[in-house]
């Protein structure tokens, strides 16, 4: 039975563990680009563009991601297609995150002094002009600390796509566990590897937000 | 998309909704109150307890916040009896949230506790108090009204986590989701049907904290 | 011909009515200074000439062209009203330079090149052409205000509104920028600035304008307004300031 040393543990759930990286690379990519487009909506000038942002932030933001997980996968479901597991929890993830950064990002695009708008409109520059040249350049810089530490958000989140059947480092951790019977050890070093990939990013994003507070120089 | 959506079933199994519910609740009620205390606890341990003791609380915050909810979850259940350490899936499903947002909870408060103006510290000094009493009646409740809102999103954030815990077999709202999807095989709309719940039950906590703050923290000084 | 006409201008935020009906023209080359009490609408009035607010009632040209709420006519009319604020509002991730580029080249769309020499030009004329390179806070309050002047000379306005620009400056650094402005007044520019600092009203303003509750209360030359005060309102306002 215990034909597994701990060696083989490990390189089980190392090379299980590429796929979470991917995962979390995918979602956080494509949780980016449609986070900054809803964030243009949220910001933006049509009521029912905010409207519909607001709501998405609410439900997305208002219920688990595993619920999220189980729709995005039984409702593709419904279309006939036979989905496959890592295209739900792509999928449900990207969206996921979108909502989470979107508010990230509004909240670092309203921390920008009023007086800047206003600056910029007596110099007559318009909506998109302020935005480009004034408003997002100084939002940006607010906005990486806790973008890098929303990261962590989207790497511990992918451990909930094993429960739809994705194959990643606690779903492998789950088939190391049935095969060794030995779970402590096993989600020892589960913990130990999720530990390894989110650290480095929490600590990164705690560093930066002390040089952002630290900096008097504001470039 | 040829898929007639029926949500007939929900009179059959309403029973099975209502109990799932109701350990959804308990676990966010036990999970927040002993979460927040040892969050308390852990914060003032790394604000202004000794040393020794404040790198230990470091370590644990850091090891819950960088790795998953669910791995926590499989750990204290599958992993922990390996020591010797047994319980039933309820238990472990309350110990985990109230391990994971006590590391939360610490972070938030300590960011509040390291708000209060330094006054505040000499003062209570002055006044003859001891460094616990200081904090536990001069600091403390300032510093929670600080970082009020920023907790209660965490506890909201703890209550839709704990939908994990169905994982374990602890028979809460996701479990009974399951359930119920396994018996109508309308997986869909059982999934539908307990996330609108969820939203409801995440909008009630947040009203339900809002309206605790504003009873807690009845002035709106200490800013 | 006046160069800026408010003609019974009226704005309400919610039920307060803030400015109650205010006529000025100005000439060109004029120098107006606005005086009156925090809440007297001094400040609203200069910004709704710029169209930072919009009015609700009235009307306000300047050099023929109306002030009209859609962006194509507030942008024609920014071009030619440059705004100074109290809080400076430098771009504060632009050095002193490219603050002063940056609307020449985005809304004017003029080249790169001819954007700098703009750029050191007017820095020089404020004396600062040394700090081109310089971040806004490796300056001193007075030094960004003068940056932010420069910033709205560049696009060569006709006229410039002055909104307390010396409130938030340490007392040492107020001449600085007021010799900025006075040297603007004698080249020529038209100003309407809102002040507190009566001498300089005095000694450089054509025309002062006394608001109160909403309204222009006294307008005229400052040696009547501040020598002759018609009305107990200004009175007592000039003696709370001396």
């Amino acid at each position: 039975m215990s034909d597994f040393t701990t060696w083989d543990i490990l390189r089980n759930l190392l090379l299980a563990a590429r796929w979470t990286v991917l995962l979390s690379l995918v979602s956080f990519i494509g949780g980016s680009l449609v986070g900054m487009a809803l964030l243009f909506a949220r910001i933006g000038k049509s009521r029912g563009g905010r409207g519909f942002v607001r709501a998405y932030v609410e439900i997305f933001q208002g219920t688990p991601l595993l619920m999220q997980l189980f729709l995005t996968f039984f409702g593709l479901g419904l279309f006939g297609i036979d989905v496959p597991a890592w295209l739900a929890a792509g999928l449900a993830l990207i969206l996921w995150s979108a909502a989470f950064l979107t508010e990230i990002w509004r909240g670092c695009v309203e921390s920008v002094a009023k007086g800047q708008w206003e600056a910029s409109s007596s110099l007559g520059m318009g909506y998109l002009q302020q935005m480009r040249w004034v408003i997002l350049p100084q939002a940006l810089r607010v906005a990486v600390p806790p973008t890098v530490g929303f990261s962590v958000q989207v790497v511990k989140g992918t451990a909930l796509t094993s429960i739809i059947g994705f194959v990643e480092l606690s779903k492998a951790g789950t088939m190391v566990t049935n095969a060794t019977f030995e779970p402590f050890t096993v989600y020892g070093f589960v913990a130990l590897i999720y530990f390894c990939l989110c650290w480095p990013l929490s600590k990164s994003s705690q560093i930066l937000e002390r040089k952002l507070n630290v900096a008097h120089r504001n470039h | 998309m040829n898929y007639a959506f029926d949500f007939g079933w929900l009179f059959d199994y309403w029973p099975v909704l209502v109990k799932g519910i109701l350990i959804t609740v308990e676990l966010t009620l036990v999970g927040g109150i002993l979460g927040v205390s040892l969050g308390i606890a852990c914060a003032w341990a790394r604000a202004l307890g000794p040393r020794w003791l404040g790198a230990i609380v470091a370590t644990y915050v850091e090891l819950i916040r960088n790795t998953p909810f669910l791995i926590q979850l499989f750990f204290i259940f599958f992993g922990l009896p390996a020591l010797g350490v047994r319980m039933g899936e309820l238990e472990a499903a309350n110990l985990a949230m109230v391990i994971n947002l006590g590391a939360y909870g610490c972070e938030i408060i300590r960011a509040g506790i390291q708000a209060t103006p330094r006054g505040q510290f000499e003062a209570g000094a002055s006044l003859g108090m001891s460094r616990i009493q200081t904090f536990w009646y001069v600091v403390l409740v300032p510093a929670l009204q600080r970082i009020w809102p920023a907790l209660s999103s965490q506890i909201v954030i703890v209550m839709l986590g704990s939908a994990a815990v169905s994982q374990i077999a602890a028979e809460d709202l996701t479990f009974a989701a399951n359930f119920i999807q396994s018996r109508s095989f309308r997986a869909f709309e059982s999934y539908f049907v307990a996330t609108l719940i969820y939203l409801a039950l995440a909008i009630g906590l947040r009203q339900l904290l809002r309206g605790l703050g504003w009873t807690i923290f009845p002035r709106r000084a200490a800013r | 011909m006046s160069l800026i006409e408010i003609t019974e201008v009226k704005k309400r935020f919610g039920d307060n009515e803030v400015l109650k009906g205010i006529n000025i023209d100005v000439a060109p080359g004029e120098v107006i200074a606005i005086i009156g009490k925090s809440g007297s609408g001094k400040s609203t009035l200069l910004r709704c000439i710029n169209g930072l607010e919009t009015i609700d009632e009235g009307s306000i040209s300047v050099a023929g062209a109306q002030l009209l709420p859609d962006e194509l006519h507030l942008k024609a009319l920014r071009l030619k009203v440059g705004m100074i604020f109290q809080g400076f509002n430098l771009f504060p991730h632009l050095t002193a330079g490219r603050n002063v580029m940056l609307s020449q080249t985005v809304v004017k769309k003029t080249p790169k090149a001819e954007a700098e020499v703009m750029a050191k030009k007017m820095l020089e004329r404020v004396g600062l052409a040394h700090k081109f390179d310089a971040y806004p806070d490796q300056l001193s309050g007075g030094q960004q205000q003068r940056v932010a002047i420069a910033r709205a000379l560049a696009m060569q306005p006709i006229a410039l509104l002055c909104d307390e620009i010396t409130s938030a400056l340490d007392p040492e650094l107020v001449n600085e920028v007021l010799s900025v402005v006075k040297e603007l007044a004698s080249e020529g520019m038209t100003l309407l600035m809102v002040t507190h600092e009566m001498r300089f009203a005095r000694d450089v303003c054509s025309r002062v304008v006394f608001m109160h509750q909403g309204r222009v209360h006294e307008i005229g030359p400052p040696e009547k307004v501040f020598a002759n005060p018609a009305t107990p309102e200004l009175k007592q306002f000039l003696g709370v300031i001396h």
